[in-house]
């Protein structure tokens, strides 16, 4: 049996606004297993980080948990501990979890280091902080972390400041804060975004030794499909602050069912993608100072029923992993498939991996 | 036709202290035409963004020329050239949150700029002007009274592409403009983007990471790394007929959405410090009339074998 790491059942999410209440995560449910990668894909706004910054306990001030667990199963020497992280106080979360058992690099690597303070004693701090490490041996470590993720004379950049280094430098060196502690959990949000391919390609790399090595689970935040289908074992699709489709990385990219993950798929550009335009998903998404009916998606749903406007739709099971939230799933709902474009060009994916 | 920028052995040198100094870009020279999309692709701390901070003037350039619309602003400018600078060539930036006031609404951080140079005739036609920048960038009018810190990364981006494009600038320097934005999203902004060039024949230096999306937008592209231009050339050529190690280790990083491809992808692995290249010995040697690689004759001939 594979271990249940972190558990998210029914969480919902609001943020208090000057213009309402913004329902901001709508009742979600995944799993994360020890070992494995869950990537979370969807759209600008769908509540990709707020999720996990409910992991962390960190939402902002205006932000409150309506309902749902988050259940963090861990090993305290020999005794496994099982807590619900929605009902641990601000301090217990920074004393034991935080940055320790759970850490997170962030979409914004700016806004997560201190300006004032020397990048090796940012990296140094959690070791001392959280297992009284002595400076000596921190700062060790602290140098083999910065060689680790690829920093070049990681001795002499100890002593540099944050806006000495270049965005993918400083990205590097939150990768590296992160990976201080030995957590458990590493959640990445956005991690490589500012980093070229082969930066890139070296940290996922990086994270997928570590991961190896120590076991640890990751979770995953990325618009880059690319990326996803390198480092993820499971998908969730985000829209709107639900997930509306999941399954094993290779049911989402060669089975897709809903049709936002088509368009997902589609607007990628694909190696022959010429001068034609990139395929666009129609219209924005919901304003969720609303109240949402039916199926969220829908008006930009080219294939959207009756039903869609009044009902939301449950999660179908699909066979194996995969489950889909939407109406087409349904037995007694027309036959459609995915569009013709996008059927060639999984077609040819498959094609290639054989 | 007359390029509307022209770099010409750019050097942008930052001295961290007196031992250390960090030549973040190292006597580089492109052109770019009107209406084109230059891409500067390389890996972090190539001095992408510092070459765009150079030619948009936020930093003193150490040495060589740039001239933008045949006006020379290296050196010292009259007001009439920083004028023209700063309203016909804006800037994108790589970090949404930093560049944008929190304490502005957002229709004030997009009409910034109309404001400073006096570009409406009265309140009525600000409003309509950034009302219809922000329905351009996919966010609606219900945003514009809203502050920055209530948006999600990638709709902050949004406003920053929208606070630019509101000038009708000559060129755009978007320093990884759209990296922060979801497939979808980055889709219609790059579908936008070029849609706008083609009404207004608007140039872009795209710098981005993200090379799939580079070949798509760039109609030529240069490759970046240690401060240095390595090879430059139009996409096509780029992607068909890479010359330098460099180009080529990078085009095998470029992960594709096809999970059982990726598992066992090789990247080429590159580096500089056991090549035995030294790109300070290297000529601008020319493939073609676009195609431009550095090397000295013994490593084109090696390369090109
Ligand atoms: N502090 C806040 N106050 C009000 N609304 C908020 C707050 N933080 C987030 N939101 C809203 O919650 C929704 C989800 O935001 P979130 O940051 O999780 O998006 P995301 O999926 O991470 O997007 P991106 O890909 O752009 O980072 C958005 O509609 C956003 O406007
Ligand atoms: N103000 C500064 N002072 C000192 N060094 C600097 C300064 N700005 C940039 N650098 C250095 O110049 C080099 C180039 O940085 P630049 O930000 O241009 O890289 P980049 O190619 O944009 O990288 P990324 O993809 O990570 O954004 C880096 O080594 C960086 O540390
Ligand atoms: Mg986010
Ligand atoms: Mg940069």
């Amino acid at each position: 049996m594979k271990e249940r790491v972190l558990s998210i059942r029914d969480l919902s999410i609001s943020f208090k606004t000057n213009h309402g209440v913004v329902n901001a995560i709508r009742g979600i449910r995944f799993d994360l297993f020890k070992g494995e990668t869950v990537a979370i894909v969807g759209e600008s706004g769908s509540g990709k980080s707020v999720t996990v910054k409910a992991i962390m306990g960190i939402l902002s001030s205006n932000g409150f948990i309506n309902s749902g667990k988050i259940d963090f199963t861990y090993h305290r020497d020999d005794e496994v501990v099982k807590k619900d992280l929605v009902q641990l106080s601000k301090k217990e979360m920074r004393q034991h979890i935080c940055g320790k058992r759970i850490a997170m690099v962030f979409q914004d690597p700016m806004t997560s280091l201190n300006p004032t303070m020397t990048i090796g004693e940012q990296v140094m701090e959690g070791m001392i902080h959280h297992y009284g490490t002595s400076r000596k041996e921190a700062f060790k470590k602290a140098v083999e972390l910065l060689e680790l993720v690829g920093i070049t004379d990681a001795q002499k950049r100890m002593k540099s400041y944050p806006h000495q280094l270049s965005g993918g430098m400083r990205q590097r060196i939150v990768i590296a804060i992160a990976l201080s502690c030995d957590p458990e959990i590493l959640i990445c949000d956005e991690p490589t975004t500012a980093l070229d391919v082969t930066i890139q390609a070296k940290i996922l790399q990086l994270i997928k030794d570590i991961q190896k090595k120590k076991n640890i689970s990751v979770i995953y935040i990325t618009h880059d499909l690319g990326v996803v289908a390198k480092v993820a074992d499971y998908v969730a699709v985000m829209y709107a602050g639900k997930i509306i489709e999941k399954g094993s990385v290779d049911e989402i990219f060669y089975d897709p069912r809903h049709p936002y993950t088509w368009g997902l798929l589609s607007s990628m550009p694909d190696v022959n993608t010429v001068d034609e335009e990139l395929y666009t998903i129609p219209g924005t998404p919901p304003n969720l100072l609303r109240q949402v009916p039916g199926d969220a998606f829908a008006p930009r749903n080219h294939y959207a029923m009756k039903i869609d406007y009044i009902e939301e739709p449950p999660m179908f099971n699909v066979g194996g992993k995969h489950r889909v939230s939407t109406w087409l799933a349904h037995e007694k709902a027309p036959k459609v498939s995915m569009p013709a474009s996008l059927k060639q060009r999984i077609e040819k994916m498959k094609k290639e991996a054989e | 036709m007359e390029p509307i920028l022209i770099v010409k052995d750019l050097k942008q040198h930052f001295t961290v202290n007196r031992k250390y100094s960090v030549k973040a870009v190292n006597g580089i020279s492109f052109e770019i035409y009107p209406g084109e999309t230059y891409g500067l692709v390389g890996e972090s701390g190539s001095g992408k963004s510092t070459t765009g901070r150079s030619i948009i003037r936020l930093y003193e350039p150490t040495s060589g020329e740039i001239i933008f619309n045949g006006h020379k602003i290296s050196g010292k400018m009259s007001e009439k050239d920083i004028k023209e600078l700063r309203t016909k060539m804006q800037m994108i930036f790589q970090d949404p949150m930093a560049c944008l006031n929190p304490r502005k609404k957002v229709v004030d951080i997009i009409a910034q700029g109309l404001d400073i140079h006096h570009l409406y005739k009265n309140r009525q036609e600000r409003l309509e002007k950034v009302y219809r920048i922000l329905e351009k960038v996919g966010l609606s009018k219900e945003h514009a009274n809203r502050f920055p810190h209530q948006f999600s990364g990638g709709q902050r981006q949004r406003i920053g592409i929208a606070r630019a494009l509101v000038m009708n600038p000559d060129l755009i320097i978007a320093d990884e403009a759209i990296s922060a934005l979801d497939v979808s999203i980055q889709a219609q902004v790059v579908n936008l983007m070029k849609a706008i060039q083609k009404e207004t024949n608007t140039a872009y230096l795209f710098i981005a990471h993200d090379l799939s999306m580079v070949k798509y937008i760039s109609d030529r592209i240069g490759v970046l790394h240690l401060g240095h231009l390595v090879e430059t050339g139009t996409t096509e050529e780029i992607f068909t007929n890479p010359i330098h190690p460099y180009t080529k280790s990078l085009l095998s990083a470029i992960p594709a959405p096809n999970p059982k491809v990726e598992r066992d992808r090789e990247v080429l692995t590159y580096r500089y410090e056991e090549s035995g290249i030294d790109y300070t010995q290297g000529k601008r040697q020319k493939i073609s009339d676009t195609h431009i690689v550095l090397a000295t004759d013994e490593q084109l001939k090696e390369w090109t074998k």
